[in-house]
């Protein structure tokens, strides 16, 4: 069936003989037009059964505790905004508060992987030094190491410094350069910066230093603002970690907030709970819009999520 | 390349260069890496030795640790809770995994056959894998598959009445929790839709001339192209999955249940070690999950050489 439509026949090439270039410019006939119908429609069906879930909570939001077990559809949409008022009080801080802590953490982190990320991405990719190869193998298996094998003697360390309960052991890890998720992503990226560059710095009597932070660094802007997205989104989700080390509700970050309304709701309170929800959701689907040209470039040199 | 790809170069011995260069930026290169090797040290390797030795011990952070012997891995191989943890674990990952891989494979297939509107498709299938992970998708879960969720309540309008609670059904809450995986195929879509970006045309235009049909051209050209690709997915989703948690988690409101149906691995790890504080057994155990999680990415390697295709 399919096979039958790719290849050219001579009624679709117009004046007929040269194949090739009625597979380049095919003249659009019922047929295809029908299947171009069917992929679309199918397209579509997967759409909304893939974003469905989010819209309806999104709405859901908006009405009365009740309605939110009665009514699958998306209509009609109320504007009742008591549910965010309620879901903003009704937890031992104001949500705004949560909001603040997870910011404070966002912003620890993206500082720390910036920094020490770009630092190692740089000796890795220009650097000749004993052992590169050797620590570079290495930096990538830690990327496949599950954080549980570390996580028990880490948070017996962080314990002994009294940091449990603080924002520490989740931020001064990343000064460490320990994501080498974006370590490899940066090297990847500065292996692509003609090494003509450095080499004119260099005759210029510039030092590794010089060369890092003015040719290297204002030209790996991009790979800079992929890890800052990233570093963004998965930490502002981060939930084991803070499950771990942060204990009591003034230092919870938004994850742990939107857990305890599950803990002391005992999952009543739906209203509520998806309004908070939809908060909590706002900054990831900001940053979808407007990087989501990073994300993609970061997929599609790392591929992870 | 991917750190797959460079990884397997580099302890295959296919790396260039390396014994040739002359080793003159040492004193630079320890000053750049001195973060990542500081952490290295004291946040990975360091932590990893001592979570080895409390293996072997009894410790629940009160008292110094006891040697203990073999006891915790005696306890493991008796423990059946921790037995039902790893086989539903092992469905997780065995059913979530490819099924997430095919859907993300299928639809990038589609999109780059070259569709009107694919940058809106491709952002509406790729924005659940990026919310996926968050506690508020858990928790929209948790209602949709309730009693009187979402998905009950569409069951109803289409005639089906007194849907059981998929949530909390033993047989079928695991199955709502890879069917949220399988929902976040976004991300190893937008991979795989690079890679078919990148099989040249020219391939496509040969085949076209020798008659080639559509299918063969996709498990001829297509598949075969895209298998370092695939083989990059495949070994990352499963080291990701194994590790999974946040959503078991969430829609099991901590406990695993009901019956530990959803008693995922790293969740009764978390519950051994951080809500009975027994830290020796929690080590044991993520011990046992760097073994697995090795073995299996060992095979993955090893197998690979089956059927992945280099074109270099």
């Amino acid at each position: 069936m399919t096979d039958l439509q790719s290849r050219p026949t001579p009624a679709a090439a117009s004046g007929g003989g040269d194949s090739t270039a009625a597979r380049v410019a095919p003249r659009p006939r019922p047929k295809r037009l029908v299947r171009r119908g069917v992929r679309h429609a199918i397209m579509i069906v997967a759409s909304i059964v893939m974003i469905y879930p989010l819209l309806w909570m999104v709405v859901s939001s908006l009405r009365p505790n009740d309605e939110i077990f009665r009514n699958p559809g998306l209509f009609p949409i109320s504007l009742d905004f008591s549910n965010y008022a309620r879901g903003w009080e009704s937890l031992a801080q104001p949500f705004s508060h949560y909001l603040m802590n997870s910011t404070l953490l966002v912003l620890g982190c993206v500082i720390g992987n910036l920094i020490a990320c770009s630092l190692t991405a740089y000796a890795f990719a220009r650097l000749k030094f004993w052992g590169r190869n050797i620590a570079f193998a290495v930096m990538l298996m830690t990327l496949m190491l599950p954080i549980h094998v570390v996580i028990v003697p880490q948070y017996i360390i962080f314990s002994q410094t009294g940091w449990v309960n603080t924002m520490l052991p989740l931020i001064l890890p990343k000064f460490l350069a320990t994501d080498a998720f974006f370590v490899f992503l940066m090297v990847q990226f500065i292996r692509g910066i003609p090494r003509e560059l450095d080499e004119a710095a260099r005759i210029d009597g510039c030092g590794h230093f010089r060369i890092f932070f003015q040719v290297i660094l204002p030209l790996m802007l991009p790979a800079l603002a992929t890890t800052t997205i990233f570093t963004f989104m998965w930490m502002w989700n981060d939930f084991f970690g803070s499950l771990i080390y942060l204990t009591t509700p003034e230092n919870f970050t938004v994850p742990l907030a939107l857990k305890s309304f599950l803990d002391t709701q005992g999952s009543s309170d739906w209203g509520a709970m998806f309004a908070m929800s939809v908060v909590s959701l706002i900054p990831l689907f900001l940053v979808f819009l407007f990087g989501q040209r990073f994300l993609v470039k970061g997929f599609a040199t790392t591929g992870i999520k | 390349m991917s750190a797959v790809g460079e990884l397997t170069q580099i302890v295959s011995g296919r790396k260039k260069g390396g014994a040739k260069e002359k080793h003159r930026d040492n004193k630079a290169g320890l000053i750049f890496m001195a973060p990542w090797l500081v952490g290295l040290l004291a946040i990975t390797l360091i932590p990893m030795i001592a979570s080895f030795a409390l293996a072997f011990t009894d410790y629940s952070l009160l008292a110094p640790p006891e040697f203990v012997g073999l006891a915790n891995i005696r306890e493991m191989i008796s423990d059946t809770r921790l037995h039902n943890s790893l086989v539903v674990t092992f469905i997780y990952v065995f059913v979530g995994t490819p099924l997430q891989l095919v859907a993300a494979l299928l639809l990038a297939v589609v999109l780059n056959a070259g569709i009107k509107g694919l940058a809106f498709y491709r952002s509406i299938f790729y924005l659940p894998s990026l919310l996926g992970g968050s506690v508020a998708i858990a928790i929209l879960w948790r209602q949709m598959f309730g009693a009187n969720g979402l998905i009950n309540q569409v069951g109803g309008m289409l005639g089906f009445e007194n849907l059981p609670g998929w949530v909390s059904n033993p047989d079928t809450a695991l199955s709502t929790i890879i069917l949220l995986h399988v929902w976040t195929f976004g991300s190893p879509m937008i991979i795989f839709l690079a890679g078919l970006r990148q099989i040249p045309e020219m391939y496509y235009e040969a085949a076209s001339v020798d008659g080639a049909t559509k299918l063969a051209k996709f498990f001829r050209i297509t598949l075969p192209l895209l298998t370092p690709i695939i083989f990059f997915n495949v070994v990352l989703q499963v080291i990701n999955a194994f590790q999974s948690f946040t959503q078991a988690f969430v829609v099991s409101g901590g406990t695993g249940g009901p019956s530990d149906s959803t008693m995922f691995y790293t969740l009764y790890l978390y519950q051994k070690g951080f809500t009975q504080f027994d830290m020796g057994y929690a080590s044991a155990m993520a011990w046992l999950l760097l073994i697995i999680v090795a073995i299996f990415t060992a095979i993955n390697f090893f197998v690979s050489k089956f059927w992945v295709f280099y074109d270099d």
